[in-house]
């Protein structure tokens, strides 16, 4: 085992995706500037400029031509800065790399992978703090990836350069310098299967990305309380491991879903729904969510704090559905 | 270029007829520029285009059946219905699309000629786009960026003087496209596009270009659309007398009397070729009339390819 950071564990992943000479990376300022977050420092001495691309800023050619050079057989990693400027390029995510294969039935493909940073609490202010990972997987053919771990982080990436589908892999700003350990033989974690990073028998909270480690507080001061959480921490969300979802809440009776982006047309609200489909005889109330408030990211710190989920909220949302 | 016109126009009735549905973007009168630009191409480099794709699908050698059956979203169709008359795709012919979105497939095709550089295998991408693409911001981005990178990109532009309703002059700051793209630093010409010899001529000047690894060349095609934008349109923007004005540079009629006079040709070789393609494009109505629909199970299949 190995103890390191999730930017160290991004980078390790992105050489080793480098060893097969298909694979490039592409860009703003992911060589000479080393990476906006620093994930790439170095690689354009190692690995020469023409597999290093620094780019103009100009995210829809970025994306595009990650696909595009897809087609045409290469393995592109193609680099969005922050989630908040891959709306710039969102019509080559959801237009084209997601729907050319379905389009021409299976007769081109797109193994592209667009790793951006997600997430905000950085006191960015309203345009650089968003979450938009719920957006995207909504939309069939693509896949979404929302580590949490260097481990998760590690794991996922490897299967995420073994398929052949696009795929959006969220790094959240805040968990760069997340610690923890990783094997050091080889691994891979595949789409769609969540990870129990806390097992209780009390109450199931799902999470993804840096809501796992607000989860996690949760569930520190829920024991104080005498109550066991379970926190599943869904690290893929298109595919999403219902089956682990399900298990949990047949288990716990109450559960509580924790998401970033705002309330309102979130995910939480598919993964609700979901539940109370299909275990509705197994709850003990209405599922609760708890999100992002309704409103652009304030830059006062305070403010900003109060708009994105905490274990406060967790517990009371717990206390208003469940009573516990 | 009469296969493609034949079949444009049989097309139209089998629209009218409803058996084809959705949109259908007529390449009638641009014939040309499709036919001469694909000839001075290579068989393994890529071709990509707009939404008005069927002529350059049927240049490109897609077979007739297929694409009829394509537009009758059917099973034996070149998508197997999946894309329809927007999205015609031939992975065997590398003829990557066929794109709905104004634009939407020029950065696809910088990435091609990324490819295509990073490989060092000396292809080229051609694509396809009007003159209304230019008004969308990436496609000023990939100018920017396949100049810069020196990228193999032959880019086509079928300057038909309207993009949808509005004409040139009330979209473009600039209507001579192709000092537009001279801007960028990109070699560029313009060429009547309703001369299919002029056209040829003009893509091999821009494949030779390109080839010899001196980076992007933009060829503006001027050429018109005889018919509207779709089977939708009204047609209200733009005046009959202009209309058979053009009517009158057609490219077929043109080329026609060149072979005629230049002795390249007889009537009857002419007459020949036109029952020849009218019997090809009734028997791909024929073939897409008895064609199976694709059925439910095939809703799903290729969203995502399969893990390996």
């Amino acid at each position: 085992m190995t103890e390191m950071i999730l930017r160290e564990a991004v980078t390790k992943a992105l050489r080793e995706a480098l060893e097969d000479d298909r694979v490039f990376i592409m860009g703003e300022d992911i060589g000479a500037y080393g990476g906006a977050y620093a994930v790439t420092r170095g690689f354009l001495d190692e690995f020469g400029p023409e597999r290093i691309m620094d780019t103009p800023i100009s995210e829809s050619v970025i994306v595009g031509a990650g696909v595009g050079s897809a087609l045409a057989g290469l393995r592109p990693i193609v680099e969005l800065m922050t989630i908040n400027f891959s709306l710039v390029a969102i019509d080559q995510i959801v237009n084209h790399a997601a729907k050319l294969r379905y389009m021409s039935d299976g007769q081109f493909s797109v193994p592209l992978v667009i790793r951006t940073v997600t997430g905000g609490g950085g006191q960015l202010a309203a345009t650089h703090s968003q979450s938009f990972e719920n957006w995207y997987a909504s939309v069939p053919g693509l896949k979404v990836a929302v580590p949490a771990t260097p481990y998760d982080a590690l794991g996922l990436f490897r299967a995420a350069m073994k398929d052949d589908n696009p795929i959006l892999f969220a790094e959240h700003s805040l968990l760069y310098g997340m610690r923890g350990e990783v094997p050091d033989e080889w691994y891979e974690i595949p789409f769609g299967q969540a990870d129990i990073k806390r097992k209780g028998n009390d109450v199931t909270i799902v999470a993804y990305s840096r809501m796992t480690h607000v989860a996690l507080q949760a569930a520190a001061m829920l024991e104080e309380k005498g109550r066991q959480a379970e926190v599943i921490d869904l690290r893929t969300l298109r595919p999403w491991d219902k089956e682990t979802v399900l298990e949990s809440v047949r288990k716990t009776n109450r559960v509580v879903v924790v998401e970033e982006t705002w309330k309102t047309g979130g995910f939480s609200g598919e993964i609700a729904s979901t539940i109370q489909e299909e275990a509705f005889d197994d709850l003990d109330g209405p599922v609760a969510r708890v999100g992002g408030l309704d409103v652009p990211a304030p830059y006062n710190g305070t403010l900003e704090a109060a708009a994105i989920p905490n274990s406060e909220r967790i517990i009371k949302a717990l206390s208003d559905n469940y009573g516990i | 270029m009469a296969l493609l016109r034949v079949f444009e126009e049989r097309a139209a009735e089998q629209y009218m007829l409803g058996k084809i549905r959705g949109f259908l973007h007529l390449y009638i009168g641009q014939e040309a520029v499709a036919v001469g630009a694909i000839h001075a191409l290579g068989r393994d480099d890529y071709v990509t285009t707009h939404y008005r794709d069927h002529g350059h699908a049927l240049a490109r050698g897609l077979s007739v059946n297929a694409v009829m059956a394509e537009l009758f979203g059917k099973a034996t169709g070149c998508s197997k219905g999946m894309g329809g008359s927007m999205h015609l795709f031939d992975a065997s012919l590398n003829f990557a699309g066929g794109y709905a979105i104004v634009a939407g497939h020029l950065p696809l095709s910088t990435g091609m000629g990324f490819a295509f550089n990073y490989l060092n295998d000396n292809r080229l991408v051609a694509t396809f786009f009007g003159d209304g693409a230019l008004n969308e911001g990436e496609a000023h981005e990939v100018l920017n960026m396949s100049a810069l990178w020196n990228l193999p990109v032959v880019f086509i532009c079928e300057n038909n003087l309207y993009g949808m309703g509005i004409p040139l002059s009330q979209s473009m700051s600039n209507t001579q496209l192709h000092k537009m793209a001279e801007s960028y630093g990109i070699a560029s010409a313009q060429v009547d596009g309703m001369d299919v010899l002029a056209v040829r001529e003009a893509a091999e000047t821009a494949v030779q270009h390109v080839r010899s690894g001196n980076g992007p060349y933009f060829l503006e095609a001027r050429t018109y659309r005889f018919r509207g934008h779709s089977m939708a349109d009204p047609v209200l923007y733009r005046s009959k007398d202009e209309e058979a004005e053009y009517r009158k540079l057609d490219p077929i009629a043109q080329y026609g009397e060149w072979l005629l006079s230049s002795k390249m040709a007889t009537q009857k070789k002419l007459d020949a070729i036109s029952a020849e393609v009218e019997k090809q494009v009734e028997e791909s109505i024929a073939f897409a009339e008895e064609s199976p629909f694709p059925s439910p199970e095939d809703l799903y299949r290729n969203v995502y390819a399969q893990l390996p």
